[in-house]
């Protein structure tokens, strides 16, 4: 039976599965992480971790990153399913 | 600032629009059904559905406004970026696959598949025509700043132009041309930001942008006079006498000394040489008085840590003023909740044939928005010490910096922006449409309607839609259009999100509790934009502090709002008839 079949027969709502919102609460922490260093200890992104480039930036494209992995992981880990 | 027309420009520019289109009338021979018309059949290949989600997503806001507010403003324009891309997570992981179970063809469908109530489908419908209104303006404000340097025409000319073209590409083919037209958009968009990234790391950073002479550090002052004539430091503006163009390097690190320039640096080193350089950006200061509406842009020179770190544009961040921070943390919360609650995004999920398409398509769109969410980086940075910057528009930072290396690259660059326009207001007014034919017409008025004639109706909704649009962009032509963006995000979070997830995520939601969260959600996020002091300042031209919220986003109040009416009235309500069983 396909994924679409599976749905449809669901009278309510179908749900989005348990591992999509395990990796949604993931990045949720890592983007309330940036936005805790942004208001609240802005100072440590002027730090420069990475060779000379900023913790702002190093973090910014960080996120950006991890959608990536974290959108691929569940891609494969769905699939296998 | 006054830019000279090309004919290699304008015929460019014309290929592509007329590319478009015409790809739009031979695709029109397979949207013949309302299912074609609206959802492309549900047949579109995953890959060609993700790619086009970035055309479709990659609007005005991204690629023009984002680019212009890192040149004007430093890193706080990649905080755009970062909340844009961070609101796919919420779409991929919580609402993709359940949206393309539940819908059909609109956005209506998916929230009134659990109850056939006509009170759910009128108030999402409106909130469909409120969010794709709110976000067509900026599309079409980008269409103005284009079209002025790349065909010498008037702001509105530009405006027209992309309404009468999209309404061309909607009517004749719906949901088909408008996903190749993204598809095309996404691609050409992505590629070439690339290019024009490996252009800016090959040219390095250069003292006064590799010109002869010291840059001019004394201010410029720009004045409209009440009839409408513009002087330039005293004198009428002409080619000849016009506005400097802005934004240089003066002083590169110390590892540079003696040079004028560093050289090919790679994506590292570029930035870490941007942050030990400094920049002379400017200060723009109005003031009135009889003589007119005067301008002055003062330059000054700034570090480039302070440039790439936060505080430039939200200058809350940097002063600690807490309504300014909450304002900050409220649009950041909008970005990240309001992709998955964008009607035009929404459904984009009805185009394929299966929720494992519709994910594999959302990772799709991650992967080409994410590359091209770091390059706006670049391309705002390199914009910022191009020299070229025009300071009267925030707007035209990505295309005068392609101007820099040379006119061909200015145009296809410009091009690429308007068919990213094209794009972006087709997918809108694809959403538009269907919500009033569809979800208006035919399930709310009742009416019954042949296939041919849903299509037809659709149609004649998107040149309505179409028109609205146009007068708007000509109203709203001052305006950032990322800032503008904003306040689309915010209404769709508010309105459309808590509805979405409550659906999704608890049993006990009832029809009457969708339709009040929806309804409270618009209007409280719209009532507040229109209270706040940046409505205040920029639209009715009033002091901020005469402004009724105290801060302009709305999303950190109203979206809670809307959460908290949907359970208060769920509660209130009889339970679904599945849970009384």
């Amino acid at each position: 039976m396909s994924e679409s079949q599976q749905h449809h027969q669901s009278p309510g709502s179908p749900p989005a599965s348990g591992l999509g919102l395990a990796l949604f609460w993931v990045y949720v922490l890592l983007y309330i992480g940036f936005m805790g260093l942004v208001l609240v200890r802005p100072d440590l992104l002027s730090l420069r971790p990475f060779f000379g480039v900023n913790l702002a930036i190093v973090y910014g494209m960080g996120l950006i990153a991890a959608a990536f992995v974290l959108a691929v992981a569940y891609m494969v880990l769905r699939s296998g399913r | 600032m006054l830019h000279e027309t090309s004919i290699a420009a304008v015929t460019i520019f014309a290929t592509f629009v007329l590319g478009v289109i015409g790809l739009s009338f031979f695709l029109g021979r397979k949207g013949q059904s309302a299912s074609g018309y609206y959802a492309a059949h549900g047949q579109i290949h995953w890959f060609v559905n993700g790619i086009a989600f970035a055309g479709d997503y990659l609007s005005a806001a991204s690629f023009l406004g984002i680019c212009g507010m890192i040149a004007f403003s430093g890193y706080d324009g990649f905080l755009y970026s970062i909340g844009f891309l961070a609101g796919w997570v919420v779409a991929l992981f919580v609402i993709a696959e359940p949206i393309k179970a539940l819908g059909k063809f609109t956005f209506a469908d998916a929230l009134d598949s659990r109850f056939n109530s006509r009170g759910i489908k009128l108030s999402v419908a409106i909130s469909t025509l409120v969010v794709s209104v709110f976000y067509l303006i900026p599309q079409m404000v980008g269409a103005g700043s284009l079209i002025k340097p790349l065909l010498g025409l008037p702001h509105e000319a530009g405006v027209i132009l992309v309404g009468v073209t999209v309404t061309l590409i909607v009517v004749t083919a719906g949901m088909v041309s408008t996903t190749w037209v993204q598809f095309i958009k996404g691609s050409l968009l992505v590629f070439f930001c690339g290019v024009l990234t490996v252009l800016i790391l090959g040219r390095g950073l250069a003292v006064n942008a590799g010109r002869e002479g010291s840059e001019n550090l004394t201010p410029q002052i720009r004045t409209v006079r009440p009839d409408g004539t513009v002087l330039v430091d005293g004198q009428p503006q002409s080619r000849d006498h016009d506005l400097r163009p802005v934004g240089t390097i003066i002083r590169l690190p110390e590892r540079f000394a003696g040079q004028e320039s560093t050289g090919p640096l790679g994506p590292l080193a570029y930035l870490a040489t941007l942050e030990d350089s400094t920049i002379v950006t400017w200060a723009t200061k109005k003031h009135a008085d009889s003589e007119g509406v005067h301008t002055t842009y003062t330059p000054v020179e700034r570090p480039g840590t302070e440039l790439l770190k936060p505080g430039g544009f939200f200058k809350g961040l940097a002063s600690g003023n807490l309504p300014d921070r909450l304002d900050f943390v409220s649009l950041m919360l909008a970005l990240f909740c309001g992709t998955a609650s964008l009607p035009h995004i929404l459904i984009r999920y009805y185009t394929v044939k299966d929720a494992a398409a519709a994910r594999k398509s959302t990772v799709v769109g991650i992967a080409v928005i994410g590359v091209f969410y770091v390059l706006t980086l670049y391309l705002g940075l390199g914009a910022m010490t191009s020299g070229a910057l025009d300071p009267t528009d925030t707007n035209m930072a990505a295309p005068l910096l392609a101007k820099t290396f040379n006119e061909t690259l200015f145009a296809i660059i410009s091009a690429i922006a308007f068919t990213t326009v094209l794009g972006t207001v087709s997918g809108l007014i694809m959403a538009g449409s269907g919500a009033v034919a569809h979800d208006l017409v035919e399930n709310v008025c009742g009416v019954r309607m042949t296939d041919h004639e849903k299509i037809r109706c659709g149609k004649l909704a998107a040149v309505g839609l179409g028109m609205v649009a146009m007068v708007l962009g000509i109203l709203f032509r001052n305006f950032n259009v990322s800032f503008l963006v904003g306040w689309a995000f915010n209404i769709a979070a508010s309105a459309n999100l808590p509805a979405l997830v409550m659906l999704l995520f608890w049993p006990r939601t009832t029809r009457q509790g969708i339709v009040a969260a929806v309804t409270v959600g618009m209007l409280a996020s719209l009532t507040w934009i229109l209270l706040s002091a940046d409505t205040f300042e920029k639209v009715y031209g009033l002091s901020r502090d005469l402004a009724l919220t105290p801060f302009s986003q709305p999303a950190l109040i109203t979206i809670p709002l809307g959460f908290l009416t949907l359970v208060v009235v769920s509660l209130l309500t009889p339970a679904p008839a599945s849970l009384r069983r």
